[in-house]
């Protein structure tokens, strides 16, 4: 059962100030309403990779994210983040949801948004200063919406939308990003800029674990993939995982006894 | 044929068609300035409306009471009674807790949730009156928003704990608390003793019996709520739009939750006296969703809510004071529902009459625009001989009386489109209407051309298409089309695509244009 590629070892050289392992997840279990969702997730990420996580629909790719950022309850397991507990390094994460979990109508505007990327940085009553905004407006920038940056939210299109989100994220200058479903519902154009940028940011030492859907472009576009079905099947560099064995591993049906045992232990409880 | 750029032009086909949004993108400080002047217009406007339904229903109550409307009015509103005061005071404080507690409501989806909340303050009223059997503000208010946050929490523990979703959870937990209170209050109406005048008023609202200690409260939770709303703005504002991207920042959401419902419940409980329980929740969605229509940031939107909430207050207290027997909570909803009523006609952005008013002016330009093109052809079909077209001739292929074609031609007359003969036999353009012409069919035949071409859609579909797309299209699409078509000077059915050069030829020609695409006329 366990796929798992060895890891590069842990000698090689990591770029600063990103001494310790970025993520490291022991064990995770995450049930919803008692039913499993995610079974004992093991993982150890090295820095300054850009990683996708695939899998089937239901797969729990949301829930991993969601498990690790502590938004739901897990029942087993730890997180460790740079090597602490995640508690202790929020600022160093980035953190893109689904384009879908919000209310577009809210009455913000560009700028409000991506100013809450700073927010975890502010003290208890203090308020964003100038820099906040100007650190905003430039991340803005860099991904083509600053002439958007007054626009109430609903009067942008989809991509628009997510390059805002990105935009939030890159405001939170963190070490470690979690993107869930980055490219959904953007156009080529909007995708090919968002990898860029995704690439770029690789290449200052960042970590990036992003969800993915489409199988057809996550072998040129990431470096490790993680292939999850409820567990990790396989985790490791994208030209040892990307195989026809692992992924019909993945994403075909033999996965029945997991789903019975989850609908049993529901079924107990 | 790239997706992005149908994108674009199916986009901007829907912005045009569908309202004025594209025009707040043309210069962010602008639009900035005009929101501003626009939402001070609007405030001003609103608290104008806020005295007619008042003086409306004034005239109707004034009836029975002695003395004039006017007098009562100046009467009231020189703050002669301590009453008037304390009622005043009290409609204030009301409209600016529940105003800035009911904008996060509303925005959070939580407006059943407050609904809930305050039905289920009832029995806890009760109770308050029983600790000590007498109507004593400090026993009532502790007693109710116990019994507020006790309902609340019944409903997150029924929803977490079995699988009734929210709106089921609310609706027993309102209706369960709210026939408790009931039940306990028609037990007070039978007891023999007590002093029990003015319990009922808590049901339907009686604004006239504020009291110094009421105020007193509702000073306090005021004050909280507007330091609260202060103090944490930025933490409302997140944990309100994407509470999971909060969480994940390190802010404390459930806390921030906790501390909204708290408030919430003071503010519910403060305004009970006035606006009694059946109708609280209405103060605290009905100015939050007025303000929601005329404005899309949140500060602004808090504003809006507070001063709309103010003023619905103030209105309700007054009929309160002309007639102390009627209950206030019907009026000061009436007043607000009113205030929503001329926010949801008259909105910058959602109103019902400003929406009608663009749609009617931009038929209107459709309508020039069309008439221009039948010129544009009928001048085509001569071979651009001659300066103007004969009305006669526009009218037979339009196939319309002589009568609609004038009307029509008067209408590009009064935008400065053309000019009509003495005779009204000839109508000539102005070289601004040649230049709207020319620019009419040049997107029309581009984008059949288009259509036929990348899209490889047969020559006759898309005709009708580009009657729609040839309004619509402005420089840079054009511009774009053209590179795509590379500069083709013919038409899927055969004419030619107008050029610049050939503009000129007809009509006498601009030296400060280019290629002339102004978007639209004056």
């Amino acid at each position: 059962m366990n796929n798992t590629v060895p890891l590069p070892t842990p000698h090689t050289p990591r770029p600063a100030p990103t001494d310790a392992i970025p993520l490291e997840v022991h064990d995770l279990t995450v049930a919803y309403q008692k039913k499993p969702v995610l079974w004992g997730i093991d993982l150890v990420v090295p820095a300054g990779k850009l990683i996708g996580i695939i899998g089937p629909n239901g797969a729990g790719k949301s829930t991993l994210i969601k498990a690790i950022l502590g938004q739901v309850p897990v029942s087993a397991g730890w997180v460790k983040v740079f090597g602490e507990p995640l508690k202790k390094n929020l600022r160093r994460i980035g953190y893109v949801p689904q384009r879908e979990s919000v209310d577009w109508d809210f009455p913000v505007n560009v700028l409000d948004v991506v100013l809450m990327g700073r927010y975890g940085r502010l003290g208890l009553f203090q308020r964003p200063r100038r820099d906040d905004v100007d650190v905003a407006r430039a991340c803005l920038d860099q991904v083509k919406m600053l002439p958007f940056a007054n626009r109430q939210i609903s009067n942008l299109s989809g991509g628009q939308q997510q390059r805002v989100f990105l935009a939030r994220a890159l405001a939170q200058e963190a070490d470690l990003y979690f993107m869930d479903e980055p490219f959904a519902g953007v156009d080529a154009a909007t995708e090919s800029a968002i990898i860029a940028l995704l690439q770029e940011l690789k290449s200052r030492g960042k970590t990036l674990m992003v969800v993915h859907h489409d199988l057809s472009t996550a072998k040129e576009y990431f470096d490790m993939l993680l292939l999850l079905n409820m567990r990790v099947v396989s985790f490791g560099p994208t030209g040892q995982v990307f195989n026809n064995e692992l992924l019909q591993k993945t994403y075909g049906g033999r996965l029945t006894i997991l789903t019975d045992v989850a609908e049993a232990v529901k079924q107990q409880s | 044929m790239s997706p992005s750029f149908q994108e674009t032009v199916s986009s901007l086909l829907a912005r045009r068609l569908g309202g004025d949004a594209e025009n707040r993108a043309t210069s962010v400080f602008a639009f900035d300035q005009a929101g501003f002047v626009r939402g001070t217009f609007f405030l001003v406007l609103l608290l104008v409306m806020a005295c007619v339904p008042t003086s409306a229903q004034a005239a109707r109550v004034g009836d029975v009471v002695e003395t004039g409307v006017v007098q009562q009015a100046i009467r009231f509103f020189t703050l002669r009674d301590p009453s008037v005061r304390y009622a005043l005071l009290g409609a204030v404080l009301i409209g600016v807790s529940t105003g800035l507690l009911g904008s996060f409501i509303v925005v959070r989806r939580m407006a059943m949730a407050g609904d809930a909340l305050s039905h289920a303050v009832l029995p806890g009223v009760a109770l308050g009156f029983l600790w000590n059997m007498s109507k004593d503000p400090l026993a009532i208010f502790v007693g109710a928003t116990l019994a507020g946050l006790l309902g609340t929490a019944f409903v997150s523990w029924i929803t977490s704990t079995t699988r009734i979703k929210e709106d089921a959870a609310l609706g027993m937990v309102l209706a369960g608390f709210f026939s408790i209170g009931l039940c306990l209050m028609s037990m007070i109406q039978g007891l023999p003793t007590g002093n029990k005048s003015g319990i009922n008023s808590f049901i339907f609202g009686q604004a006239a019996a504020i009291g110094p200690t009421d105020l007193k409260l509702m000073a306090i939770v005021t004050v909280g709520a507007v330091l609260g709303v202060a103090l944490f703005y930025r933490q409302l504002l997140v944990t309100s739009f994407d509470p999971g991207f909060a969480r994940a920042s390190g802010l404390p959401v459930r806390w921030v939750h906790h501390g909204l419902m708290l408030f919430l419940a003071f503010a519910v409980v403060i305004a009970l006296q006035a606006v009694g329980v059946v109708l609280v929740s209405a103060l605290l969605i009905i100015p939050a969703a007025t303000a929601y229509l005329l404005t899309d940031r949140m500060h602004r939107m808090l504003a809006i809510a507070v001063a709309a909430g103010v003023a619905a207050g103030v209105a309700g207290s007054f009929v309160s004071f002309l007639a102390p027997a009627l209950p206030t909570g019907p009026f000061i909803v009436l007043a607000s529902a009113s205030l929503f009523g001329v926010a949801f006609l008259f909105s910058p952005r959602q109103g019902l009459l400003l929406r009608w008013w663009h749609q009617r002016s931009r038929n209107a330009r459709v309508a020039c625009e069309n008439t221009l093109k039948a010129i544009y052809h009928l001048s085509e079909a001569h071979g651009f001989k001659g300066e103007g077209a004969l009305v006669r001739e526009l009218a037979e292929r339009r196939r319309s009386t002589l009568e609609e074609e004038l009307v029509r031609i008067r209408s590009l007359v009064a935008a400065g489109w053309a000019t009509l003969s003495d005779d009204r036999a000839v109508v000539y353009p102005t070289p601004g209407g040649w230049q709207r012409a020319s620019e009419i069919v040049r997107n029309h035949r581009l984008w059949e051309l288009y259509l036929t071409h990348a899209a490889q859609i047969s020559p006759d579909h898309v005709h009708e298409d580009a009657e729609k797309i040839e309004h619509v299209l402005g420089e840079e699409l054009v511009r774009e089309l053209e590179r795509r078509l590379q500069f083709a000077t013919v038409d899927p059915h055969g004419k030619a695509i107008p050029a610049i050069g050939e503009i000129r030829g007809t009509a006498p020609s601009r030296g400060d244009t280019t290629i002339g695409f102004r978007r639209s006329g004056p």
